[in-house]
């Protein structure tokens, strides 16, 4: 398997005469990859189509190389953690995982020793032998967590993950995903808490009403968003006095001093052009800077630049 | 070690078997298959307290066996049980949105398909074939060494071999029946109402619509052939029995036939649970 991306070409998927998504060009590196959208974004179909749950209307997917209609293939690679909460009736955790293990084929033995490492992996062991029925919504999204791993995939597909996930578990699952990335897989995650998304993803996919918004590291998306005027915040001794110096330029479109009269919140057109400027005010006036960051370049400002309210609840 | 597809189908087999069996959901077709049996339970226990002059035959009991077989076992306890059973074990999952779970396997859905089938058919072998045999050995306890004769030195034996020949094949082929309609409609019950009324109108059919059934094959291997009262016996229209070896691969190839239009379903299945 020489093949490392996730690809899809062209690919649309309708339901009916409902558009799921429409005419997505995608190619997903290693590393961990957020979804971002509003409700029906088309997050879940995106997840649901490269698991080979549902079949596109149109287009190509493929996994590393494998097609997404060769489910024998591609569930050997892929652990999809999906949305449906639900499980087979009158199993226990323990047997959720091991039956999983025992359909793809591993021996009594195989399965029994992969399964006791998926629920040590997400903390489950305690409540193995309980049934799934009785488990709380952060438990049953562990169990579906373990299940994803238990085969060691190439690929880990996460609808949501950290729903319902208490602080202490939200902490190690983030923890995985991030060893995982860190391992060169693939883990394909979708959420609606935008910090988090922040602070996990290698790179983002932005989606709104079915279609691909913006895709690619998070700060190379924002700098794409030249519309919107950059935010910089500049801690300094003098921000009135720099504030004064920048407004020279006709990039500037904004500035705000901070109440402790040390920072400067600015908007600007041209970042690149304000850096050459601050380094220019400094060497001239002596200013004293302590620090110098984007203000904007995260999940959430980049979500509300580019879906915004049309987009809907998050 | 056996072979990958072998190991699959095993497991989904066992799931299911797990799953299903003495599962809380299935009560009324326990209580179907319990049914009959009580039914000649009670009569040889009514019949052990009749003096001797109110006996009836060995040979009417037989008939009455035929007749209970025919109607309730193959009209309404195999096939309403084996729809209970098959038809669920694919949209019984979509129902609970369970599905996608034997979905994310590297599984061919074909051997899916076989799995719950073979899971399915075991269930409605032990369910039906065991009340059949049941039922058969306690209708005509009452008659004591005759019963016994009958059994093991008359045709008793032989009719007992048929019965639960027709029954295990009536879970095969309605049990292919069913899963189909499970895959193929969201509501299976329309298409299980439709055939149920396609079958029980089989007598009245002319011959070559007949034949387009599974109950006209099963009926050709019951051994004891029962009368049809009057004013229907106006209405049947006589037609040949099939013979055994028409009859058993003809059965066989339209259950396969069935699996693999269901195989292909399967193939094509999504996971939309109606959201």
């Amino acid at each position: 398997m020489t093949e490392t991306q996730i690809t899809f070409a062209n690919v649309s998927r309708f339901y009916g005469e409902v558009l799921g998504i429409n005419n997505v060009n995608l190619s997903v590196p290693p590393g961990i990859t957020s979804l971002v959208g509003p409700n029906g974004s088309g997050k879940t179909t995106l997840m649901n189509l490269m698991t080979g749950l549902i079949r596109p209307t149109q287009g190509e997917i493929t996994v590393l190389g494998v097609p997404s209609e060769q489910p024998e293939t591609l569930c050997r690679i892929v652990g999809y953690c999906a949305q449906f909460d639900s499980c087979p009736k009158g199993l226990t955790g323990r047997q959720f995982v091991y039956w999983f293990l025992r359909m793809h084929g591993y021996s009594d033995a195989e399965c029994q020793a992969k399964t006791a490492a998926a629920l040590d992996r997400v903390s489950m062991t305690p409540a193995a032998e309980r049934p799934v029925a009785a488990y709380s919504k952060g438990m049953r999204q562990r169990i579906k967590l373990a299940q994803a791993i238990a085969h060691n995939p190439q690929v880990l597909v996460l609808d949501e993950p950290l729903n319902g996930l208490d602080p202490m578990a939200r902490a190690e699952t983030i923890a995985l995903f991030r060893e995982w990335g860190a391992e060169g897989r693939h883990v394909i995650v979708s959420s609606h808490i935008l910090h988090e998304v922040d602070q996990i993803s290698d790179q983002v996919i932005l989606l709104s009403q079915g279609y691909v918004v913006a895709e690619g590291q998070i700060q190379g998306v924002r700098s794409e968003v030249k519309e919107q005027p950059m935010q910089i915040l500049v801690r300094c001794d003098n921000p009135g006095a720099l504030a004064a110096r920048l407004f020279q330029d006709n990039h500037m479109v904004e500035a705000k001093i901070s109440n402790d009269r040390k920072g400067l919140l600015l908007r600007t057109t041209d970042a690149d052009s304000f850096y050459l400027l601050l380094n220019r005010v400094v060497l001239e006036s002596g200013l004293e800077v302590e620090s110098v960051a984007p203000a904007d370049d995260d999940v959430n400002s980049v979500y509300q630049y580019l879906i915004g309210a049309e987009g809907g609840t998050v | 070690m056996s072979p990958l597809w072998l190991r699959q189908i095993g497991a989904v087999l066992r799931l299911e078997l797990k799953k299903t069996f003495f599962s809380r959901r299935g009560w009324w077709i326990y209580c179907l298959a319990i049914g009959p049996v009580i039914i000649t339970l009670l009569h040889w226990l009514f019949e052990l307290r009749q003096t001797a002059d109110h006996h009836h035959t060995l040979g009417e009991d037989s008939i009455v066996f035929a007749a209970l077989f025919l109607f309730f076992y193959l009209r309404a306890t195999i096939f309403f049980g084996c729809m209970g059973i098959f038809s669920n074990l694919f949209r019984g999952e979509m129902l609970e949105k369970t599905l996608h779970y034997y979905f994310l396997t590297p599984m061919r859905r074909e051997l899916l398909v076989a799995g719950k089938y073979l899971a399915g058919v075991a269930v409605a072998l032990v369910l039906f074939v065991g009340s059949t045999a049941a039922s058969f050995l306690t209708l005509s306890r009452h008659f004591g060494p005759a019963w016994s004769d009958y059994l093991w030195h008359g045709p008793g034996l032989s009719q007992l071999g048929s019965y639960i020949l027709v029954a295990a094949l009536g879970c095969i082929g309605y049990g292919a029946v069913f899963l189909m309609c499970g895959l193929l409609f969201r509501n299976p019950l329309i298409p299980a109402a439709v055939v149920f009324v396609w079958e029980n109108l089989n007598p009245f059919l002319p011959d070559l619509l007949k034949k387009i059934s599974i109950i006209f094959y099963l009926k050709s291997l019951c051994p004891v052939e029962v009368p049809v009262p009057p004013p229907f016996s106006v209405m049947v229209v006589e037609s040949d029995p099939s013979p055994l070896w028409i009859a058993v691969p003809g059965l066989l190839l339209v259950t396969a036939v069935l699996l693999v239009y269901s195989a292909i379903a399967a193939r094509q299945t999504e996971i939309n649970y109606g959201e």
